[in-house]
């Protein structure tokens, strides 16, 4: 009972920084209809950024804020120079621009970091297991990191007039162009917050899994997983189903299909949501009038 | 009067299909002005014109500036509020929302006060203001449409058929509101209408738009007078 306790507790950790992932996608997801498959691999450059800084001494926090900041520019820049003149594109040239951008990132970060697996730094003491050793401290320290962070997203679309109008351009572009909404620089915005939750996610996962330039391959495979899982177009619905990914990769790991072929319970919950309920469950059913 | 709104020899196209062949008319301030016709005549696409929603040719001058070929947020911010065919709702967010997104461009302090206003004219948006927009009926969205136009405190209000698809007795309640909006508001309209009756009973000025042309243009009131006119064009 202890061990499946420990399991679930590891397991919404981890499913924390898969739910930041899949509200990245959802967030582009929303207002492009596209998913953005480069989303993984920015993250890792976000997080090589923050190495810099770290390495360069920089204090880890300093580095936080400062790496968030630039993350979230790129975003703003990737979308303005690469997105935006594609914006009447046929599908398949926007995939094609999603898979190599990731191609191009990550070949760029190995480039300049190169390939060798790094260490990244916790700023979280992971000496000392919490919560009756069912915890470690960097566990319990991102778990927070990732609910503040979900906090004040939910709070400035909620509650900003900016977030308000971020949600109007990715619902209603026409009408939004008419109360006189920019909606194309919401698009950018959307794209610069993605990246800086991406940034955030990225680094919050490096000091468990290492960093090296195909770190988030996997990360990206769950939390595409989790934001099906809670409904592709429901950016609350792909924060649960990101910390049930967790959850049920944590558990499936430990008791069902052994650590080798955790990523596949990745896969099975990507299909069995296709095919039994593509709009995930709590895909959001719009009620109209006509 | 000074003519707030001046379109001269307006052209547009819808790809290879021309639907507007070089029309010109004026909205004067302060007064409401009608664009009647039938489907298909090219009243929805004057107003996205003047939008800057399809593409153009010719002049659209706008308290003294030319705004054709300006993105469509350039001209709203301009102050010419727009309620559009089909009337614009965003379905999934709140009554609420809606209306504090018609007012999104302002920063001044008469906003509180202008919900209040809106809710005096529409009192039904009170009523359901937590409430998602998807759900209200076809009335009660146009008048949210009105609404949220109006809360941009516009100078030109561009209306696009406020009575299509609704029933007799709401259509009489907007064109009810839309008289005490003209009286109350400092406003000045441009109205796309069928409904011919209704439209010119509100209007000072009209014209009259087939297949793309403007084919009569005059006093609202004359060309409600004059039976040999009604008849052939307006058909009541």
């Amino acid at each position: 009972m202890q061990g499946v306790l420990h399991q679930i507790l590891s397991g919404l950790a981890t499913g924390g920084i898969y739910a930041s992932l899949a509200l990245a996608l959802v967030m582009i997801y929303q207002a492009t209809h596209h998913v953005n498959f480069a989303q993984g691999e920015m993250a890792t450059l976000s997080t090589y950024i923050a190495y810099t800084m770290v390495t360069a001494g920089w204090s880890y926090w300093v580095s936080f804020i400062a790496t968030v900041v630039v993350s979230f520019i790129m975003g703003v820049v990737v979308e303005r120079v690469l997105m935006r003149p594609m914006t009447n594109a046929p599908v398949l040239a926007l995939v094609g621009v999603f898979i190599g951008l990731l191609l191009i990132v990550n070949a760029m970060t190995g480039w300049i970091w190169d390939f060798t697996i790094k260490t990244f730094p916790s700023p979280f003491h992971s000496s000392t297991p919490l919560l009756g050793g069912f915890l470690s401290g960097h566990e319990l320290g991102s778990t927070v990191v990732t609910l503040v962070m979900l906090l004040c997203i939910y709070l400035f679309f909620r509650h900003t007039s900016l977030g308000l109008a971020m949600r109007a351009a990715a619902y209603n572009p026409v009408s939004s162009r008419l109360v006189g909404v920019r909606v194309g620089w919401m698009l950018a915005l959307g794209w610069g917050l993605a990246a800086a939750i991406g940034a955030i996610a990225g680094m919050m996962i490096a000091p468990i899994v290492f960093l090296d330039p195909n770190m988030m391959a996997g990360v990206l495979l769950y939390a595409f997983a989790g934001a099906l899982l809670g409904g592709i177009e429901n950016p609350l619905g792909a924060v649960i189903g990101g910390f049930a990914v967790g959850v049920i990769e944590n558990l499936g790991g430990a008791y069902v299909v052994g650590t080798e072929l955790k990523l596949t319970l990745a896969l099975v919950i990507i299909v069995a949501v296709l095919m039994i309920k593509p709009s995930g469950l709590l895909g959001r059913t719009v009620m109209s009038r006509v | 009067m000074p003519a707030l709104l001046e379109v001269v020899d307006l052209k547009a196209a819808y790809g290879q299909t021309n639907v507007l062949h070089g029309i010109s008319f004026v909205v004067d301030e302060g007064e409401v002005t009608t664009l009647l016709g039938a489907n298909g005549a090219g009243k929805t696409t004057t107003l996205r014109a003047i939008c800057g929603m399809v593409r153009t040719e010719g002049e659209i001058r706008y308290a003294g500036e030319r705004i054709e070929g300006k993105a469509t947020e350039d001209v709203v911010r301009r102050k010419i509020g727009h309620v559009p065919d089909g009337r614009g709702t965003f379905m999934e967010l709140t009554v609420e929302e809606n209306m504090k997104l018609g007012a999104y461009t302002r920063s001044d302090r008469g906003v509180r006060e202008d919900f209040e206003r809106m809710f005096d004219y529409f009192p039904r948006l009170k009523e359901r203001y937590k409430q998602q927009a998807g759900t209200l009926s076809g009335g009660e969205q146009q008048m949210l449409a009105i609404a949220r136009a109006l809360l941009l405190r516009p100078k030109l209000l561009l209306l696009d058929e406020p009575s299509f698809g609704l029933a007799p007795l709401i259509v009489r309640d907007i064109f009810e509101i839309l008289g005490r909006i003209r009286q109350e508001e400092q406003v000045s309209v441009l109205v796309v209408e069928q409904n011919a009756n209704l439209a010119l009973a509100l209007a000072t000025r009209a014209y009259l738009l087939e297949t793309g042309r403007i084919v009569i243009s005059g006093n609202a009131a004359d060309i409600r007078n004059d039976e040999t006119l009604r008849r052939s064009y307006l058909g009541y």
